[in-house]
């Protein structure tokens, strides 16, 4: 077989989805792939893992470190560019000098990406929820479903349920509870705050707000305090992506169970299994990627630092990759 | 567990998870249970769960009325077991010199203003505002209390106690 960069033969039929390009990569889709084409080869993806995984990408702006797609595809941010990448992530990979990697600016690549999802994703799948929740990617295309990919991150500016910061989510206002979650007690907490302090006495009830999320393996930020993040969100099925941070972070799981394949970050080589129950606290090293899997609908909090300088103090080794040394 | 049943943990029942390890030191996962370290600190000491350069999470064993704290930046309560009240202070002098990190120990009540209080169960999220001083009341049977906050004099490390070595 020629190793010349190749041709993906065309599909040839047309299902009604558009070609994307963007530097050396082409991505199209057939009724159960994406065919990624790159100088060197082409890579497939089942439609609804690469769908899914592209969603969190760009509804995150490109995230924290690596998005890994899979074990060959994937994103690193470097927060105003970023790169997209083949195998970079691999140790096979990079040991035979197949991996490439091109960087763009975020908002060029971050429009093919939009325009990718919005145009492959078809009408009845919501590449945020669970697959009980949502209808199959897979065939021709069919209308679209643009509503479910336009969702706002949440992202409180102090705390969820202050005045003039993100809301608590009601029935009244799109969101009823998850069926996986019915069980959830829903009471709010008693708030008497004096004339005056109104907004500095205050609490909701986090774990009536995650019953109500729509979306699953979508962190969204509930407190703020400084740099220090609380993300907390629902969880089911898989995390799209295995995820490279490129910054400690840490979960505390606060209902039922998630399992996470832990591997190295660089070359993907296995290197823990973490399960997590009701109460556990556990931190997610800077030099790792991580995918979970949570049968059950769980509730998980993500906490991050969101300085800007980490990646930074990371790479010189100023700040360390494990957080506590004992 | 049935398909639909959510299972949260307590004081009185938590099933730990782990790390099983493949090439790697489970110390670098720093896993530890809030309702563990709890079930053995003394009531509202401060005990480090997680820590991220300046930032840490405590785990409070809420039991009883707790002293008085403040802090000169927010912090959070996240009530994982329990009926706790907090109430607030406003004092007429600042309690706290301004720029300290992490949360400290008031003599007593300090003067001032009382803001009001809160009472919070299972899940509830409570603001504790920069500035304001603030005491915890478990109402009835303890409770545990993850706090978001920065480190300080009151954070206690004590980490090959709570955290899974091998």
């Amino acid at each position: 077989m020629s190793t010349a960069a190749t041709q993906a033969p065309a599909v040839g039929r047309d299902l009604g989805y558009k070609t994307y390009s963007i530097g050396g990569f082409r991505f199209e889709r057939d009724e159960y792939f994406a065919h990624i084409t790159y100088p060197g080869g082409r890579h497939l993806m089942p439609i609804d893992a690469f769908l899914r995984a592209l969603m969190r990408d760009v509804a995150w702006g490109f995230f924290y470190g690596t998005v890994n797609f899979d074990e060959v595809l994937g994103t690193t941010n470097y927060y105003g560019e970023v790169e997209l990448f083949l195998g970079a992530k691999n140790e096979a990979f990079v040991r035979a000098r197949r991996d490439v990697t091109e960087r763009f600016s975020s908002a060029d690549f971050m429009k093919i990406c939009k325009a990718i999802l919005s145009d492959w994703t078809n009408e009845g799948f919501d590449p945020f929820a669970a697959p009980l929740e949502t209808a199959a990617p897979f065939g021709d295309k069919r209308g679209s479903n643009d509503k479910a990919l336009e969702r706002e991150r949440v992202s409180a500016h102090r705390m969820v349920g202050l005045a003039g910061d993100t809301e608590v989510r009601t029935n009244a206002n799109g969101y009823p509870v998850n069926r996986m979650f019915e069980d959830v007690p829903q009471h709010q907490p008693v708030v008497e705050a004096l004339p005056g302090f109104a907004n500095e006495v205050a609490a909701f009830n986090l774990f009536g707000y995650l019953s109500r999320s729509d979306v699953t393996w979508n962190p969204s930020v509930c407190s703020v305090l400084r740099d220090s993040l609380f993300c907390p969100t629902s969880e089911e099925y898989i995390l799209p992506i295995d995820h490279g941070n490129d910054r400690v972070e840490w979960f505390i799981q606060l209902s039922d169970e998630i399992t996470w394949d832990v591997k190295d970050g660089a070359t993907g080589r296995p290197r823990a299994r973490v399960t997590m129950r009701a109460g556990d606290v556990a931190a997610m090293p800077a030099d790792i990627r991580h995918r979970g899997y949570s049968t059950k609908r769980s509730m998980l909090l993500v906490w991050e630092n969101g300085s800007s300088a980490i990646p930074e103090l990371i790479r010189s080794g100023k700040a360390p990759v494990v957080p506590v040394k004992f | 567990m049935s398909g639909k049943q959510t299972v949260f943990g307590s004081l009185e029942h938590y099933e730990k998870g782990g790390v099983q390890v493949i090439d790697d030191d489970p110390k670098h996962y720093v896993f530890s249970n809030a309702f563990e370290i709890a079930s053995k600190s003394k009531p509202y000491e401060k005990v480090c769960a997680g820590q991220n350069l300046r930032y840490v999470l405590e785990i409070l064993r809420a039991e009883g009325t707790s002293p008085w704290f403040a802090a000169d930046h927010d912090e959070s309560a996240l009530i994982l077991d329990g009926e706790i009240e907090v109430h607030f202070v406003k004092p007429d002098q600042a309690a706290v010199p301004a720029g300290k990190e992490g949360s400290i120990k008031l003599a007593a009540e300090p003067k001032g203003k009382k803001m009001g209080w809160v009472k919070c169960r299972l899940g509830h999220q409570a603001l504790l505002p920069k500035g304001a001083a603030y005491q915890f009341k478990a109402v009835g049977k303890p409770g545990v209390i993850m706090l978001q906050t920065i480190k300080g004099d009151l954070t206690v490390e004590k980490w090959a106690e709570i955290c899974q070595t091998k």
